[in-house]
C-alpha cells in the first residue's frame, strides 16, 4: 500500500515552547490511522500543521501528499485536495437547517444565489452515506450530540474527501453512538477513504485502527501496526507514558457512614418544554464517605438532575423532596444548595465552571469568596494562602496562581474547577463527567483526589459515561435512563454488561 | 506522571517578565498617550491648554464624565451598557433646580420650595430610583440593556423638557453653586496668613494636598509592590514602577502648582478624587468587585457558583443612577440653571471613555485608572479644540476616530499576544 500522507521531521516552535520536535507521521492509503498520546504531547498541534492552520513557513520539515510535498497556507488549500478535519468541539450553526450547514460557505450557487434543489439532493445523498436519516431542513439544534456528529461527518463528505481528519469525535458521544462512529469509519476505510482519528479512548483505537502512532511530549515514540501484533490497552498506555500503568483506579478502603443526602420522588421538566419531563420519580441516596456513581446514556437525565438538585440550576417544576442528615432541606437556589453544603463541579468546564480570563486564585476563591474576605474585603495575602494550597495539594501545573486559566490543559482546568468547590467546604460534592476529555496520568490524580475526599467523610456523586471508570471507583452504581432510575447496584458486582442490561430491559418493556 | 508542580524553568521566567512588561506598558501607554495629547494641544493653542485657569476649567468640565465613567466601568464590565445617563443628568438637574427655584402647584395655593440641602440627597435618591426602574427592566426581566436604556434615554430626555418647558430654570444659591464652582478655603482666605504671604496670592493650602497625596502615593505604592514581590506575586519591573510614579507624581505636582497659582483647589476635585479612591477599591479589593467581573467575564459560571448574578446587575444600575444624578447637580451647579438639553450627548463621552480607557467591549476587563484617565484625554480633547477654534462638528470626527484607534490598537496588541 502507497503512503498518502508523510509527514518528515516536522518541527513547530512556540515562543519559549517546541511543542513539536521532528515528529514523523507516515498514513497509508485506506488505513485507519490512529493518534494517541497524552494531553499536551502535539497531537492537535500536528494536525494543525497538516490542515494549514498553522501555514507553510511557520514550522520547520515536509508534508508529502499523494506524492507531492504540499504548501498549505489556510485550511482552504487542504480542504481543496481532500483533507478535511473535523474539531473536537462541533462548528454547526444551531438555528440553521442540516443541509444549510452541510454546505454552508460552500453552497451550491450561480451568481450568489443558492440552488436549494441540488443542496438538498446532495445532501440526503451524504446523510444515507453517514446512515443518518434525517430531513435535510431540520434545524441542527434538535439533533442529539451523536446526530450532530454524524452531520460533521456528512459534511466532510459533501467535500469530497480523500483524508479524514477526527479529533476525539467520540469524547462527548456515549458508548451506542460512539460504536456507530466507528463502525461508519470502517465503512469509509471500505470505500478507500483513509482517516487520521485522534482519540484518548485507547479501547476505541484498538477496535479499528490499522496503525497506531503514539506522541510524546511533542515527539514520535512508535509507529505500532496492530495487524502485525496484537496490541491492548496497557501496551499503548505504557508507550504514552513511558512506563507501564499497573493499575489506572487508584485503591481504597470504603469507610462508609450515615446517609447524608436523600432525594425523594424527584420530578424535572425541561426548562423550555413545559410539561416534558426530563427527570421522573427519582429516589436516590449517598451516604458520608461514599463514592456513587450514576451510569447511563447521554440524554438519560443525568446532567438534569445533579443539576436540578443543586439550587434548580436546571429544569422548571422541579419537585421532590430532599433531606440532609433526615432533615428536609430547602434547595430552592444555588445559595441555598451551597450553604447547605451541596456542590456541583460542572461537566462544560469552559463554559461554566471557569472565568478563563480570569488567573488561577480568583477561580479558586469564586465560590466562597466571603471565606478569603472580611466585611466584603479581600484579605488578598489569605487569598494567595489558599490558591497555593490547592495548586499544590492539587498539583496544578501552572507557572503560578497567577496564570490565567485560558492558558491551562484540560485536566488542569479541571482541577481548578475541582479547587474552587473544595474550598467551598462542601459535604456532598456533585461530579459530572470529571475526566471527560483530560489524559490518562490527570484522570489518575483526579481519582486520587476523589478518593481522597470520600475517606474525608464526604459523599461522593460521580456522573460519568466511561463505564470503566464507574467501576474503577465508585461504591455503589445507580443506572439511568430516559429520567427513570432503573437500577442499583453495589459495584462490587456490577459489569459492563449488566449496566447495559438493565438500561435495554428497560427499552423492552417499554416498547 | 510528574507529581510536583512544574517549576519554572529559566525561558519561562523570562516569558512572564517580557509579558509583564509588553501588559505594564500596555497600561501606561495610556497614560503616555495622554501626555502627548496634551503636548500637542499645548504647542497648538500656544500654551494656553495648560495654562492655571484653562486646567481649572478642565477639570471643572470633566469632573462629571470621571464620576458618570467609574459606575459605567462597572456595568460594560458586567457586560452591559447604560445609554439613558446624559438624560438622566438633564432629568435629574432639571427636578433639582424645579424644587430649589420654587413653583406653584396647579390647583392648590401652595408654593414649593425646599433647601438646597434637602434636594441633594433627594436628587441621589431619585436617580438611583431611575436605577432600580431600569437595573429591574434589564436584571430580572432579562430586556437587554441597550433597549432598555435607549428607551429611558428617551423617556428622561422627553420628561426634562416637558418639565421645564423650553425654559431656563436658575439661579440657585451661591452655596449650591459651589459644588461645582466652589474651591476649598486656602491661606488666602484667612486674614492671619495675609502678612505671611506678603501679597502673594499663591495657595500654598492647595499646594500642600497636593504634596501630601504624592508622598501618600509613592509611599502606599512602594509598600504595596515590596509587599507583592515579597509574596512572590507577579510585580511590574522596577524601572516601569519607578517611571510610573515619577510620571504619576510630575503630573499631579504640575496641575495642582497651576491651580494653586489660580483659585486653589475645586470642591469637586475633591469629590472625584474621593470617588475614584473608593471605585478602585470596590473593583479590585472587595468580593462585590470580583464578582461583578466574574459575571462579565462569565455570567454562568459565576451563577453555578453560587453569585447573585441578577441582584448584582440590578444594583450595577442603581449606583450608575446615582452617579448620573449626582452629575446631573454638578451640571447644574456648575452652569447656574438647568435647561432642557443639559447632559445631551454625555453618555457618548462616558462610554467612550470607559473603552479609551481600556474596558473590554466583550465584558470583564476594565480598570478604574484606565478610565479616569480616558476621562481625561476625552477632556483635553475637547477642551483642546474648543481653544483652538475647531468646529463642534470636526470635533465629533476627531473624538470618533481617536476612540476608534484606541480600541484598534488595544485589540491588535491583545491579538498579537
Amino acid at each position: 500500500m502507497n503512503a498518502i500522507l508523510e509527514m518528515r521531521g516536522i518541527t513547530k516552535t512556540f515562543p519559549g515552547v517546541k511543542a513539536l520536535a521532528d515528529v514523523n507521521l507516515v498514513v497509508k492509503t485506506g488505513e485507519i490511522h490512529a493518534i494517541c498520546g497524552e494531553n499536551g504531547a502535539g497531537k492537535s498541534t500536528l494536525m494543525k500543521v497538516l490542515s494549514g492552520v498553522y501555514p507553510y513557513g511557520s514550522y520547520e520539515g515536509d508534508i508529502v501528499y499523494e506524492g507531492e510535498t504540499r504548501r498549505f497556507d489556510r485550511i482552504a488549500d487542504s480542504e481543496r485536495v481532500g483533507i478535511i478535519i473535523i474539531h473536537q468541539e462541533l462548528t454547526l450553526v444551531p438555528l440553521l437547517s442540516i443541509a444549510e450547514n452541510i454546505f454552508l460557505g460552500n453552497e451550491p450557487a450561480k451568481m450568489g444565489v443558492i440552488n436549494w434543489a441540488t443542496a438538498f439532493n446532495r445532501t440526503r445523498e451524504v446523510l444515507k452515506k453517514v446512515g443518518l436519516n434525517e430531513k435535510p431542513n431540520t434545524p441542527v439544534t434538535n439533533l442529539g450530540v451523536g446526530k450532530q456528529q454524524l452531520v460533521e461527518i456528512a459534511k466532510a463528505l459533501s467535500k469530497d474527501v480523500k483524508l479524514l481528519i477526527l479529533d476525539e469525535p467520540t469524547a462527548s458521544l456515549n458508548e451506542a453512538d460512539s460504536d456507530a462512529l466507528l463502525k461508519l469509519l470502517t465503512e469509509f476505510r471500505a470505500q478507500g477513504i483513509t482517516s487520521i482519528l485522534i482519540s484518548h479512548k485507547i479501547n476505541e483505537l484498538a477496535k479499528v485502527a490499522d496503525s497506531i502512532t503514539v506522541l510524546r511530549d511533542g515527539t514520535t515514540v512508535e509507529t505500532i501496526d496492530c495487524h502485525k501484533e496484537k496490541i491492548s490497552e496497557g501496551r499503548i498506555i505504557k508507550s504514552m507514558v513511558g512506563r507501564e500503568m499497573s493499575d489506572r483506579y487508584p485503591h481504597r478502603e470504603p469507610k462508609i457512614g450515615e446517609k447524608l443526602l436523600e432525594i425523594k420522588n424527584w420530578n424535572v421538566e425541561h426548562p423550555h418544554h413545559a410539561g416534558r419531563e426530563v427527570v421522573k420519580g427519582v429516589n436516590m441516596h449517598v451516604n458520608a464517605g461514599e463514592i456513587v456513581g450514576i451510569a447511563g446514556l447521554m440524554g438519560a437525565g443525568r446532567t438534569e438532575l445533579a443539576m436540578s438538585v443543586f439550587g434548580r440550576a436546571y429544569g422548571r417544576n422541579v419537585r421532590g423532596e430532599a433531606t440532609m442528615d433526615g432533615k428536609l432541606v430547602d434547595l430552592s437556589s444555588i445559595q441555598k444548595a451551597v450553604a447547605c453544603g451541596i456542590a456541583y463541579v460542572t461537566e462544560d468546564r469552559k463554559t461554566l465552571g471557569l472565568v478563563l480570563q480570569e488567573d488561577i486564585k480568583s477561580n479558586v476563591t469564586l465560590a466562597n469568596l466571603p471565606g478569603v474576605a472580611w466585611r466584603g474585603v479581600i484579605d488578598e495575602a489569605r487569598e494567595q494562602q489558599v490558591a497555593n494550597r490547592y495548586r499544590s495539594s492539587l498539583n496544578i501545573r501552572s507557572s503560578g496562581i497567577f496564570q490565567r486559566a485560558l492558558n491551562l490543559s484540560g485536566g488542569n482546568q479541571q482541577k481548578v474547577v475541582l479547587s474552587k468547590w473544595l474550598f467551598a467546604q462542601p459535604r456532598v460534592l456533585i461530579l459530572d463527567e470529571p475526566t471527560r476529555g483530560i489524559d490518562v496520568g490527570a484522570k489518575y490524580e483526579i481519582y486520587t483526589i476523589i478518593n481522597e475526599l470520600a475517606d474525608a467523610g464526604k459523599a461522593v456523586i460521580l456522573i460519568s459515561s466511561e463505564m470503566t471508570e464507574l467501576l474503577g471507583i465508585c461504591d455503589r452504581i445507580y443506572v439511568m435512563n430516559e429520567g427513570k432510575l432503573v437500577d442499583e447496584m453495589p459495584a462490587a458486582d456490577a459489569t459492563q454488561e449488566k449496566i447495559m442490561a438493565s438500561i435495554m430491559r428497560q427499552y423492552g418493556t417499554v416498547q | 506522571m510528574k507529581h510536583e508542580a512544574m517549576p519554572a524553568s529559566g525561558s519561562e521566567e523570562a516569558e512572564v517578565q517580557a509579558a509583564i512588561w509588553k501588559s505594564s506598558l500596555r497600561d501606561y501607554g495610556l497614560l503616555l498617550t495622554l501626555l502627548v495629547i496634551m503636548a500637542f494641544f499645548y504647542f497648538l493653542t500656544g500654551g494656553i491648554s495648560i495654562a492655571p485657569l484653562n486646567l481649572t476649567n478642565l477639570i471643572l468640565q470633566n469632573s462629571y464624565v470621571v464620576i458618570m465613567a467609574l459606575g459605567m466601568l462597572l456595568i460594560i464590565v458586567a457586560f452591559y451598557i447604560d445609554l439613558s445617563i446624559g438624560s438622566v443628568v438633564g432629568f435629574v438637574g432639571g427636578t433639582a433646580a424645579m424644587f430649589m427655584v420654587g413653583f406653584p402647584v396647579p390647583g392648590l395655593n401652595i408654593f414649593v420650595k425646599l433647601p438646597w440641602e434637602v434636594v441633594v440627597p433627594l436628587a441621589l435618591v431619585l436617580g438611583g430610583l431611575i436605577g432600580c426602574v431600569q437595573g429591574y427592566f434589564v436584571a430580572y426581566a432579562k430586556i437587554p440593556s441597550f433597549i432598555v436604556t435607549l428607551a429611558g434615554m428617551l423617556v428622561f430626555r422627553g420628561l426634562t423638557g416637558n418639565m421645564l418647558m423650553g425654559q431656563f430654570v436658575g439661579p440657585f444659591d451661591r452655596d449650591f453653586q459651589d459644588i461645582s464652582a466652589g474651591f476649598l478655603p486656602d491661606v488666602t482666605d484667612f486674614a492671619v496668613f495675609k502678612p505671611l504671604l506678603g501679597g502673594s496670592h499663591f495657595h500654598w493650602g492647595a499646594m500642600t494636598i497636593g504634596v501630601i497625596a504624592v508622598v501618600l502615593m509613592i509611599v502606599l505604592g512602594l509598600r504595596r509592590w515590596r509587599h507583592a514581590r515579597a509574596e512572590q506575586m507577579e510585580t511590574e519591573p522596577l524601572a516601569l514602577f519607578i517611571g510610573k510614579m515619577t510620571i504619576f507624581s510630575a503630573l499631579i505636582l504640575f496641575i495642582t502648582y497651576q491651580l494653586a497659582t489660580y483659585k486653589g483647589l475645586p470642591e469637586v476635585l475633591i469629590i472625584m478624587a474621593v470617588l475614584i479612591l473608593i471605585y478602585a477599591f470596590i473593583t479590585t479589593r472587595t468580593t462585590i468587585g470580583r464578582r461583578i467581573y466574574a459575571i462579565g467575564g462569565n455570567r454562568l459560571a459565576a451563577e453555578l457558583s453560587g453569585i447573585r448574578t441578577n441582584r448584582l446587575i440590578f444594583l450595577t444600575f442603581v449606583n450608575m443612577g446615582v452617579l448620573a444624578a449626582l452629575a446631573g447637580l454638578i451640571v447644574a451647579a456648575r452652569l447656574n440653571s438647568a435647561t432642557p438639553s443639559a447632559g445631551l450627548g454625555f453618555e457618548l463621552d462616558v462610554i467612550a471613555a470607559c473603552f479609551i480607557g481600556g474596558a473590554s467591549a466583550y465584558g470583564g476587563v476594565g480598570k478604574v485608572m484606565g478610565v479616569v484617565i480616558g476621562a481625561f484625554v476625552m477632556g483635553v480633547m475637547n477642551n483642546g479644540m474648543s481653544i483652538y477654534g475647531l468646529g463642534i462638528y470636526w470635533q465629533q470626527v476627531v473624538k470618533g476616530i481617536v476612540l476608534l484607534t484606541a480600541v484598534y490598537v488595544d485589540l491588535y496588541q491583545k491579538s498579537k499576544e
